[in-house]
């Protein structure tokens, strides 16, 4: 995804936020629809249950309005032998419905003397028939269209069986009990029934029909199938016996709700087909049977299938199309931008002569295009300004560079400077730092005794400081001859240097002249650092000050000399401000105190060493930090008249 | 050659050894069995021992007669009709005190089946409960161990004489219902009574336990041919044996023959009577208890039972009643 282009990222986040739209929509849209069914068939389907069980109860029902009525008649009277017969003949022939009726007595209710009796007309072949049910091997008392109304003491319904003498029609009898008063008391006399084929129920049942699959069947008290299109499971298997064949627990759940007389509306997997179906089922209120009728789910559904799946090849259709125009525009945008990358690559490589491609869309790209073009044009004047610019910088470094050369060749450069000499030792050093700077420092003799020397810092770095440098190098050299004292050289100086000095520059200075025969130093000190006299025992003392200014500060300014002497084997150190001011990675001075530790450990080396030991002190100080101002030292030191020079160490700086 | 045939002779009589005293070739014996009911899962030793050719084996040709209301067993046994018959050890008992020479062969079932079962609904949890109820009760036979019972927990019951159809007990005609555990327990779950909304009460578990299926033959007929009775035993056990192992292809066979004599029935309620029966006939001890045997102490409870409610005037010997069938008796 990170290294894919443009096109790929937004093909992708565009079509995986479409899919999820249209996914979400697609699915509330099948929730909803199915939610909607699902109300339409519980609602159909309840409706549908209760038209079929009123029109199977209203036939029960009227059923069980005969053999009630007679029971009236019989409770009331005596009603017996051919005056019974004829009855129940007649309640057989007019009523179509009814397959059979009998009066079943009690033991000796009948006449006294009868252990039972119980005469049964029933239809067969056209005619009717006549029995007596009190024999001996039929036991009627104990057959439960008798027993059960007996000893419940009320009219019911019995379990649907097979007549087996009527061509296996399924049947059913509805018992009512009927009373004598008997010693005051109102006792059960015998049970009347009415036998009724059931073959109109099943014919009822089986005419409902839905949709493909869907349809109806009906169960006992006993959960016994009474109608069901899988024939075999009809009087022999209960829906509890189906639900353990299956494994079923949800079956034997609902199938006992339905035996208790509950209506209801549960998903149920059809016996007959396996399908899922929905499944409604409610009480007749005669026999307590249970209707039940199941609506396949996916039949019921198949409209809203349909429609899904219409809906979801338009959205895979939609989906390519959205496809083919994103990868349109996503080449739309890519093309330029392709080919203004690849522009922008010959322009990194410095060919500002490459030619823009031209893009007319006017939009972003175009645009983007333009300020290339733009920045091509900018970039290409920009360089050739550039070119010359660096190449005036580079003439004027040039220059500068030999202002340096000047500067440093005015300086004096051999040591020791007069091997000759063994009076004394003499060595020193200028660090100048990047630039042109204004430090100077300069030695000669003023006769055959007098040495003189100076070392200066002018205020401010660059050409102007190290041109007026050079002017008070050579004021000092034209200034100083026989016979002048430092003071006197300063004094003159200075005047020179503020008579005329527009820039407002100033250069401290310290001067001084050694006697070589005595070791008689007479020394001033314009504003520049005291130097340090090392002495031959280790001391180190600072040169105590003239109180002198900068020179070029005050005109008339009227300098005073010190003097002080130096022993056989003293030193005298001069330094500019470039030393104790050198810094540090954390900008921290080296200052006088490190200056000193430094002497103090090189002071008896040779002067040269002593200064080259000084220049590395500072450079290890300093580390990678950048020189500012220039370094400068000078040592001197001195011998005696009779004094033996070091061994010469020659140096170029 | 000579050694060749004694070789011959060797095989030979090794095969003999090995197929068992009727050797091959042997004619077989014919005989006939009557269960006492339909051929249902309580009979499929018997059919499994005759659809696998057990019964053959041990030299029998043998016909199982369907049985059914019109074929009671012990008229079948007594006028020859059946040459063996199932028949509970109660209606044995009597029969023998009543003067029909019939002996028992084989104490197939051990433990009771027989029970009563009511509903929790109506409040009867315990003996106790009943007191004061209406009770279903099978004919005589039946009702020695129920009225032992309600003697033993001093129970004043109302007896409501019970057909063969459970609807008086699932319609509350009746507040505690006979069943027997392999058959009517299971169509009373079947009509939708979950076990755990039922009393239970197993007689065996009341100190009332009498052994029910057996094997019955004419004293007649033992004396004539003892080895026909031995094999017949010792054939119908290793048909037990074989259904238990067996369990599918018992209830396929069973279903067979339902299916044949067009009696309704479900699979689920075979499979549940052949478990049943399964418990009911390994109870004494587990599975390698000796099948078929009747202890002393069982008999005389039984007959007891029976005289002490007039059913018998006499108790008959336990030796003249009962024969024990080893497998060295049908050598």
């Amino acid at each position: 995804m990170k290294n894919r282009g443009l096109a790929f990222k937004l093909i992708l986040l565009i079509l995986s936020s479409v899919t999820l739209i249209f996914l979400m929509i697609f699915g509330y849209n099948y929730l909803y629809s199915r939610k909607i069914i699902v109300e339409n068939v519980e609602k159909n389907a309840m409706n549908l249950a209760r038209a079929t069980v009123n029109q199977i109860d209203v036939v029960l029902s009227s059923i069980e309005k005969v053999p009630e009525n007679l029971s009236y008649v019989l409770d009331r009277s005596l009603c017996a032998g051919e005056e019974l017969n004829n009855l129940l003949k007649h309640i057989v022939k007019k009523n179509d419905e009814i397959y059979g009726s009998a009066v079943a007595f009690e033991p000796r209710a009948y006449d006294g003397e009868r252990e039972r009796y119980s005469p049964y007309f029933y239809k067969s072949g056209g005619e009717i028939h006549y029995s007596d049910l009190g024999t001996a091997s039929y036991q009627y008392f104990f057959q439960d269209w008798y027993q059960i109304p007996k000893e419940l003491d009320r009219p019911v319904w019995t379990e649907p069986y097979f007549d087996e003498g009527g061509g296996n029609i399924i049947m059913s009898t509805y018992s009512v009990p009927f009373y004598r008063m008997e010693k005051g008391k109102e006792r059960i006399a015998g049970i009347i029934t009415s036998d009724i084929s059931l073959s109109w129920l099943q014919d009822i049942v089986a005419s409902i029909k839905i949709a493909e699959t869907g349809y109806g069947f009906l169960i006992s008290q006993n959960g016994t199938f009474v109608t069901h299109p899988k024939k075999e499971l009809v009087m022999n298997e209960t829906i509890f016996s189906q639900a353990e064949a299956r494994g079923d627990g949800e079956m034997r759940r609902i199938g006992r709700e339905m035996i208790h007389g509950k209506a209801g509306f549960v998903p149920f997997t059809s016996i007959l087909t396996g399908k899922l179906c929905w499944m409604v089922y409610a009480p007749l209120s005669s026999s307590r049977w249970s209707l039940a009728v199941l609506f396949p789910q996916d039949e019921l559904m198949a409209d809203v299938m349909r429609l899904n799946k219409i809906v979801v090849t338009l959205g895979i259709l939609g989906f390519i199309f959205l496809l083919a125009v994103i990868v349109f525009i996503a080449r739309s945008i890519t093309r330029p931008l392709t080919l203004l990358a690849g522009a922008t690559e010959d322009i990194a490589t410095g060919n500002l002569d490459v030619v823009i491609p031209e893009i007319g869309t006017g939009d972003e790209v175009g645009k983007l295009a333009q300020s290339f073009d733009y920045m091509k044009g900018s970039l290409k004047q920009y360089i050739a300004d550039l070119t010359e610019t660096t190449a005036a910088k580079e003439r004027i470094e040039s220059e500068l560079q030999i202002a340096h050369d000047i500067q440093m060749g005015i300086l004096p450069k051999i040591f020791p400077p007069f091997p000759e000499m063994s009076e004394f030792d003499l060595h020193a050093a200028l660090e100048p730092a990047k630039e042109v700077g204004g430090d100077t420092f300069d030695f000669f003799f003023l006769d055959d005794d007098h040495l003189s020397f100076n070392v200066g810092d002018v205020s401010g770095k660059g050409v102007p400081a190290s041109l007026f440098m050079a002017i008070t190098k050579t004021l000092i050299k034209t200034r100083a001859t026989r016979d002048t004292t430092p003071e006197v050289v300063l004094t003159q100086v200075n005047e020179d240097l503020s008579a005329d000095n527009p820039s407002l520059l100033f250069v401290t200075l310290f001067m001084g002249t050694l006697n070589i025969r005595n070791g008689i130093l007479e020394y001033c000190n314009g504003g520049h650092n005291p130097p340090y006299i090392i002495r031959a025992g280790g001391e180190i003392e600072a040169l105590a000050m003239t109180g002198g200014l900068a020179l070029g500060v005050m005109e008339g300014f009227e300098f005073q000399s010190k003097g002080v002497t130096l022993n056989t084997g003293d030193a005298l150190f001069i330094y500019s401000d470039g030393v104790t001011e050198a810094m540090n990675s954390k900008h921290e001075l080296f200052s006088e105190e490190r200056l000193e530790e430094e002497l103090a450990r090189l002071k008896d080396l040779p002067v040269g060493d002593i200064i080259a030991g000084v220049m590395e002190a500072i450079h290890n100080y300093s580390g990678d930090e950048p020189q500012t101002d220039d370094i400068t030292v000078m040592i001197i030191r001195y011998n005696g008249s009779e004094g033996t020079p070091e061994v010469a160490t020659t140096g170029e700086m | 050659m000579r050694e060749k045939c004694t070789l011959v002779i060797a095989v030979a009589l090794f095969l003999i050894i090995v197929c068992g005293a009727p050797a091959r070739g042997a004619p077989l014996k014919a005989a006939s069995f009557i269960p006492q009911w339909v051929p249902q899962a309580q009979f499929a030793g018997y059919y499994m021992a005759l659809e696998k050719g057990i019964y053959k084996q041990h030299g029998i040709d043998l016909t199982i007669i369907t049985g059914g209301p019109d074929y009671p067993p012990s008229d079948l046994l007594v006028d020859g009709r059946a040459t063996f018959a199932s028949l509970w050890l109660s209606t044995g008992i009597q029969m023998r005190a009543g003067g029909d020479k019939i002996l028992n062969i084989a104490q197939i079932m051990p433990r009771s089946a027989l029970m009563l079962v009511a509903k929790k609904a109506s409040g009867i949890e315990a003996p106790q409960d009943m007191d004061g109820r209406k009770v279903g009760l099978w004919g005589p036979v039946f009702q020695i161990q129920p009225r032992a019972f309600f003697r033993k927990y001093d129970l004043n019951v109302r007896v409501v004489l019970q057909s063969f159809s459970v609807n008086l007990f699932l319609r509350d005609g009746v507040d505690v219902a006979s069943a027997m555990w392999y058959n009517e327990y299971h169509t009373i779950m079947n009509c939708g009574i979950n076990p755990d909304e039922l009393t239970t009460f197993f007689f065996h578990e009341h100190g009332l336990n009498f052994p029910e299926d057996g094997i019955y033959v004419l004293e007649e007929t033992y004396r004539k041919d003892p080895k026909l009775c031995a094999a017949f035993v010792l054939a119908s056990i290793e048909g037990w044996r074989y259904a238990f192992d067996h369990p599918d292809e018992a209830l396929a066979v069973t279903m067979r023959n339902l299916r044949r004599e067009h009696i309704p029935t479900t699979m689920v309620h075979q499979r549940w009577m052949l478990e049943r029966m399964r418990d009911l006939i390994l109870a004494e001890g587990g599975e390698d208890a000796d099948m078929g045997g009747l202890l002393p102490q069982d008999y005389s409870k039984v007959a007891r039972g029976l005289r002490s409610i007039g059913l018998i005037e006499s108790v008959p010997r336990f030796t003249s009643f009962y024969k024990v069938i080893r497998e060295s008796d049908e050598k």
